[in-house]
């Protein structure tokens, strides 16, 4: 029995954006702080948590965050966690960003010029207070494109959940599209509500881009 | 007794020894120039000092303070010990006088207010307490030095390294930053520079450092050294600045 595309549907859709909004944000936050740490990790100057860092972000870099969400998702479920999707589904997108975001601002805090490093050293600050009130605010200004930028990535990739059942946006699509038989209307109206979260945050990216290379 | 003490340092980069057992006292009051030509070890000679770079051999003494490669010892010994450098890095995202509040705030945790009149103070020292509010890259490169230097003096050091401070300013902006670095010669301050500036070294330095091949290859009262430079290499260097 099919039925055609209705504002029901539609609703639907828009109910199941609301999770991957949700994903999103919690993969942005929990990927930012973990991100952040993994950040300071590879540019402490203690060796040990280097090679840690280092491993980790190779170690995520180079799986599919698809193999994250099983392991996280099928894979805890041997040891008796048995979580839901969602907790399943936050979980892999923090680890996953987190690997991301920390490289991309490890590469901020690296842009700083080595001299801002040297006058604060003179200056008699510790390495921490050096971080706190010189390094990282200028790190925080270079990494903001590409952080906005991250983060559509984050929004996109969020679609992966749909994998293990989570009914978020690309799966509350599919069920859609196979009740009305219609997916070449259903998929470009999910595509078109991917796109409304996403073109804003471009926008955005690009704007602070321009506002930073001008105040150079 | 001296408030500078080097005695033998060595420090090699890779296979390029470039300090090659250097010893220098300097006392309280004096002003050294330090000259010679580009890779002699002058400038790496000075960073040593606030432990910038690590010496390999040989010990330093600052202010009472032993130079050691313990974190502790050189925040202490840094406290005592202002350095300018050739391109100021002045910290870009702050102003004027938030660059010249921010160590004495979080290293000396001097209360906001006292450290803003310092702040008023040194400033005015320089000439430059009516750019208060200015960000760094709205001030010329004499005007930022200015701001290197005054953010220094704010730490009260004993000791003030200047590495090339005015290398990166034309000749009208050099004469700025070198009259400020005068008056504070005058008012006693203990300084060493590494300059290019040799009038300024024979007219306003006390002792005047030839370094050639990472040693000291003369060290002598400017007056002296500039007349009649004793080494064939120090002839051929201070010779070849004057024809320029």
């Amino acid at each position: 029995m099919l039925a055609e595309f209705s504002l029901d549907n539609f609703i639907f859709l828009l109910e199941a954006a609301q999770w991957t909004l949700l994903l999103s944000v919690l993969a942005f936050v929990g990927g930012g702080i973990a991100g952040f740490i993994v950040a300071l990790m590879r540019t402490s100057h203690i060796g040990a948590l280097r090679v840690l860092s280092t491993v980790y972000i190779q170690i995520i870099q180079g799986t599919p965050v698809l193999i994250i969400l099983f392991l996280s998702f099928y894979g805890l479920a041997i040891f008796g966690y048995k979580l839901p999707p969602m907790v399943a589904a936050t979980i892999a997108m923090t680890i996953y960003s987190s690997a991301y975001l920390g490289e991309i601002w490890r590469g901020c805090i690296e842009a700083v010029p080595v001299q801002q490093w040297e006058a604060s050293t003179a200056l008699a600050m510790t390495r921490w207070q050096q971080l706190r009130y010189v390094i990282l605010p200028q790190a925080v200004r270079i990494s903001l494109p590409p952080t906005v930028g991250f983060l559509v990535q984050i929004v996109k990739n969020t679609s992966i959940a749909s994998i293990i059942g989570l009914v978020e946006l690309a799966q509350a699509g599919k069920l859609v599209s196979n009740a009305t038989f219609q997916p070449f209307l259903v998929f470009p109206i999910v595509a078109g509500i991917y796109f409304v979260f996403c073109y804003p945050l471009s926008r955005f990216s690009f704007a602070l881009e321009r506002k930073l290379h001008a105040h150079r | 007794m001296p408030i500078v003490e080097i005695d033998n340092i060595t420090k090699r980069f890779g296979s390029n020894q470039v300090l090659n057992g250097i010893s220098l006292s300097v006392e309280r009051g004096q002003v050294v120039a330090i000259i010679g030509r580009s890779g002699s070890g002058k400038s790496t000679m000075l960073r040593c000092i606030n432990g910038l770079e690590t010496i390999d051999g040989g010990s330093i003494t600052v202010a009472g303070h032993k130079l050691t490669n313990k974190h502790e010892h050189l925040i202490e010994l840094r406290k005592d010990v202002g350095m300018v450098f050739q391109h100021y890095n002045l910290f870009p995202h702050l102003t004027v006088e938030e660059n010249i509040m921010l160590s004495p705030r979080i290293v000396k945790k001097t209360a906001t207010e006292t450290a803003r009149e310092t702040a008023i103070k040194v400033l005015k020292q320089v000439g430059l307490d009516h750019k208060r509010d200015a960000y760094p890259e709205q001030l010329s490169g004499g005007q930022q030095q200015r701001v290197a230097i005054a953010r220094s003096l704010a730490m009260e050091p004993q000791v003030m390294l200047f590495d090339e401070v005015t290398s990166a300013l034309d000749p009208e902006l050099t004469a700025e930053v070198l009259k400020v670095m005068e008056e504070l010669a005058r008012g006693g301050m203990t300084m060493l520079l590494v300059t290019h500036e040799m009038e300024f070294a024979r007219r306003v330095a006390d002792l005047t450092v030839f370094m050639h091949q990472g040693k000291v290859w003369e060290a002598r009262p400017s007056k002296e050294f500039f007349a009649d430079p004793q080494t064939p290499e120090a002839k051929q260097f201070i010779g070849a600045g004057a024809i320029k």
